[in-house]
């Protein structure tokens, strides 16, 4: 017998177990070849074969070398269980299993002596979802009737930009008895109430950006949706910035400040504004952490838009010489309305944080009005390459703290004046209609979303530790990897469609939630439609409860 | 479901007016309360225009309380006028001991005061009233205002005339904007408050329907003006918007609309009034309503007016002759009243416009 050492790895320590049917293999190759992570390979196994060739039984044994598909036991190349031999065997005889038995999160940082990075999205699921105990429970009926929702027109549109309070409006009563503007008041931008989140051109291949961006455009050309698109930080393609499609992206900023140096010198050039900035001060997947693009994803376009080498990116933690809630208002002031000429409202997101509420009632107490927009992210987004421990152990719940924040303003009089957006694990069911309707009625004046555009676009990972190697620049379908033969495995067009089909479908939902409640238009803060089955979530959140 | 109505003429009218054209609309509403505002009084009143009325129904404990507090504000009692009732039994009236309406003269070191000072003044003494009575239901104060009476009272609308003596027309209690309806908010609990009409400085606001963004109102109107409170009915939302758009922020009536019921964005679009209809949506949003409602309101200049949600509709109809303008949620209350009017002439307002008639009975129908 071989000699064995236990603490050799085996398919056993890992997440994943490759099963094997060496009878249906016909050994053509595509799965080892499919699979991007090298985690199986071909190997030969040595096999006794017992047979009779006499007409009487008269068993013999063979030992032959026969060829097989292994499973690849290192902490390097491991299965994360992605599906993609299974997809591709013609004869289903390959495919993952979980191993409830994993000792993967020891072995790896004793093995590799350094923290567990991956991809995707919070993996420490227990409980059922705060907004799945929460139900649209207010019907208008009798004295209120319901909205027809395929016959009534709905105004389903969401602010972007600062709004004054009524008494600071510059109108007064000119000589016709109409009102005029007689001063300035802040940009704000009318958009759907869906923003599509900040994934930069680097985490994402060339191809998803494209189509997402793409996706966007046909929304808003051909289906009258003013979906806009966040470019998370990273740059945009120049051609994109000097294109007339500029007035549907929010461009973003964040700590390391990459790609600005691009979209700087296109400006001169830039036919439209674009639809805002946002900057980004933090993460709901991962806050507390700057962005981390790995070397393995800096391909040349990368490094072309973002000015860098081939070398590991990271954004700080923090902004650089931002010291205080104050001083990020100055920033913003100082660089980005002024750089548009206060044409473009200008937005902030942080991760959601016990300390949010004191760092959005400094926002809306500022006295310039210029911060467009309070981006509040939670801890069940994704992201594309975080320390396992920040995903799955830091952050906060999106549902109360954007809850806090509504009151919190209303408690001065001042809702609505920095619209709130939230994210962090929206539509992590499948259905963002009904979590952003209901974050809507909690307050929020939009959404935000990233994973579930990666989903729609055929990612295969979720939340039970799927794939989730977003960070290898290895992915599997093609969308967070830059790795040529990857991303050609993603049909860019029929992604695009699939984004706008998701988005006429929510469309539609959104109407058929809105139309029980009696509203044709968004029924911000509206927390008397909400009753929660759960007594603690309905005191917290100041909605009846049911039961 | 509510039956609101309003009767504004040239001429001084009798509450009776208004109990014949809601009496008529009975099997309309649940008959479980009368309330009207009086603009423009007469009769009693008519030599008093210029001080202000306080209109309350009190226990002996509640009017002492208001008297004290008055007379400390340095007020001076110039007339009362206490309705005789009839106290027959067998009534449906869930009666208060008192009904107290009294005009004062202003304090001494008020007289030469500026108006709006004034107008402050009489708000503040109002919620203070309130305030003071509201502990041991001692007493509800409906309106301290010049010119303005208010009567509200549980029960029967047929049995409240009865006992207020209001079936029987006289030239002592008469006013030429009459405001009224005939239920009590039975939705929730049975409050005198509840029941609209409702009057904040000179504005009169009554409404049917349900405000389905009720609770987006009241969270944003709370901290808009001290006067913005109570909020016993949904309906009171729409007086607090009105007061604000059209006294606060001293904008056109017109405006009112654009606030309440804003044109979709593609419309506001298309218009070269854009960048302020815009400005009001965006900044007023929360003022929002969304139906289903029809809104009857008075201005302090007297001037009547009507607009309906943009959605849902609560039916409205406006007849006239020379001398007296009615609405009526239907258009039986005004038959009973303006029996010989010309009804083809009779209008039926859409959901983008706003009807108002002037002191001169004159109809604009401004449409937004």
């Amino acid at each position: 017998m071989e000699t064995m050492k236990v603490q050799d790895v085996t398919p056993n320590d890992l997440p994943w177990k490759i099963i094997y049917d060496a009878h249906r293999c016909t050994l053509c190759g595509s799965c080892v070849s499919a699979c991007s992570f090298r985690a199986i390979e071909a190997k030969v196994e040595r096999r006794r074969l017992i047979f009779s060739e006499s007409e009487l039984p008269e068993p013999q044994s063979r030992f032959s070398a026969v060829p097989v598909i292994r499973q690849v036991k290192s902490i390097k190349n491991y299965c994360r269980g992605c599906g993609i031999c299974e997809k591709i065997c013609p004869n289903d005889a390959i495919r993952p299993e979980r191993n409830p038995d994993s000792r993967h999160p020891i072995i790896t940082r004793c093995l590799g002596g350094d923290s567990i990075k991956r991809g995707g999205r919070k993996n420490l699921e227990s409980t059922v979802r705060t907004l799945d105990k929460i139900r649209v429970g207010r019907i208008s009926q009798m004295t209120d009737p319901s909205l027809d929702a395929q016959r009534h027109t709905f105004d389903m549109l969401a602010p972007f930009g600062r709004i004054l309070p009524p008494e600071k409006l510059p109108l007064g009563v000119g000589p016709d008895g109409l009102l005029q503007t007689s001063g300035t008041t802040p940009p704000v931008n009318w958009i759907y109430p869906v923003i599509i989140g900040d994934m930069s051109i680097g985490a994402l291949s060339w191809r998803m950006w494209e189509a997402v961006a793409m996706a966007v455009a046909y929304l808003n050309e051909e289906c009258g949706l003013p979906v806009r698109m966040c470019s998370g930080e990273g740059g945009v393609p120049v051609r994109l910035l000097k294109s007339k499609y500029l007035k549907y992206m929010i461009l973003q900023i964040a700590s390391g400040h990459f790609g600005w140096n691009r979209i700087a010198k296109a400006m001169p050039h830039m036919v439209e504004d674009p639809a805002g900035i946002l900057i980004k001060i933090g993460q709901g997947a991962k806050p507390g952490d700057g962005g981390l693009l790995m070397a393995q994803k800096v391909a040349e376009h990368i490094q072309a838009i973002r000015g860098v080498p081939k070398t590991d990116l990271l954004s700080p933690p923090n902004h650089q010489g931002l010291y205080s809630i104050e001083e990020s208002v100055q920033k913003m002031f100082l660089s980005f309305n002024a750089a548009f000429k206060f044409r473009v409202p200008v937005a902030i997101k942080v991760a959601a944080s016990a300390t949010s509420v004191s760092v959005f009632n400094n926002l809306v107490r500022d006295p310039y009005n210029i911060v467009g927009g309070f981006f509040l992210d939670g801890i069940d987004g994704g992201t594309g390459a975080a320390h396992e421990v920040s995903l799955d152990h830091t952050g906060h719940p999106i549902v109360s703290k954007l809850r806090d924040c509504y009151l919190a303003a209303t408690a001065q009089g001042r809702q609505g004046q920095i619209p709130l957006w939230a994210a962090g694990g929206l539509g992590k069911t499948g259905d963002l209609a009904a979590d952003a309707f209901k974050m809507i009625c909690l307050g929020a004046n939009g959404v935000f979303s990233g994973k579930l555009i990666l989903q729609m676009a055929g990612c295969v990972g979720n939340d039970q530790g799927r794939c989730n190697a977003c960070n290898t620049g290895l992915c599997p379908v093609g969308i967070t990897t830059q790795e040529p033969p990857l991303v050609r495995r993603l049909d860019p067009e029929k992604v695009a469609q699939n984004i706008v089909n998701y988005f006429l479908a929510m469309d539609t939902e959104f109407k058929k939630l809105m139309a029980p409640i009696g509203n044709s238009s968004l029924p911000v803060g509206r927390a008397d439609a909400l009753v929660a089955t759960d007594q603690a979530v309905a005191d917290k959140l100041q909605v009846q409860y049911v039961c | 479901m509510c039956r609101i109505g309003a009767i504004k003429s040239l001429n001084y009218l009798h509450p009776s007016q208004a109990l014949q054209l809601m009496q008529s609309q009975q099997k309309g509403h649940d008959n479980s309360g009368f309330a009207m505002i009086m603009h423009d009084l007469g009769g009693i009143f008519e030599n008093y225009k210029h001080l202000p009325t306080l209109s309350m129904a009190a226990t002996d404990e509640g009017v002492r309380l208001a008297e004290d507090i008055l007379h400390q504000a340095g007020f001076q009692r110039v007339m009362q006028w206490v309705p005789e009732t009839d106290n027959r039994p067998g009534l449906d009236i869930n009666a208060m001991p008192n009904y107290v309406f009294e005009t004062f003269d202003y304090p001494r070191f008020y007289r030469n005061a500026e108006q709006k000072e004034k107008e402050d003044l009489l708000l503040d003494i109002r919620l203070q009233l309130r305030a003071a009575l509201e502990p041991n239901e001692e007493g509800f104060v409906y309106s301290f205002w010049p010119d303005v009476v208010t009567l509200k009272e549980i029960g029967d609308p047929r049995d409240i005339g009865t006992y207020f003596r209001l079936w029987e027309p006289d030239n002592k209690f008469t006013a030429k904007v009459i405001t009224a309806q005939c239920r009590q908010n039975t939705n929730y609990d049975i409050v005198r408050y509840a029941a609209h009409p409702f009057h904040l400085q000179g504005y009169t606001a009554l409404a049917n329907g349900e405000n389905t963004f009720y609770l987006k109102n009241v969270e944003f109107q709370r901290k808009l003006h001290r006067g913005y409170i109570g909020f016993e009915s949904d309906s009171q939302c729409f007086l607090y918007t009105l007061h604000y758009v059209h006294r606060e922020l001293d904008w056109p009536l017109r405006y009112f609309k654009h606030v309440v019921t804003p044109l979709p964005f593609t419309d506001i679009e298309k218009r070269e009034d854009a960048q302020q209809l815009k400005a009001i949506r965006q900044s007023l949003g929360h003022l929002e309503i969304n139906g289903p409602n029809t809104i009857i309101g008075v201005l302090p200049d007297n001037t009547l007016f009507t607009c309906c949600d943009a959605k849902k509709l609560r039916p409205i109809v406006i007849g006239r002759t020379e001398d007296t303008v009615v609405f009526s949620s239907e258009v039986c209350g005004i038959n009973e009243i303006l029996p010989d009017r010309d009804w083809e002439t009779d209008i039926y307002p859409h959901e983008r416009e706003i009807v108002t008639i002037d002191s001169k009975l004159e109809v604009q129908r401004w449409k937004q």
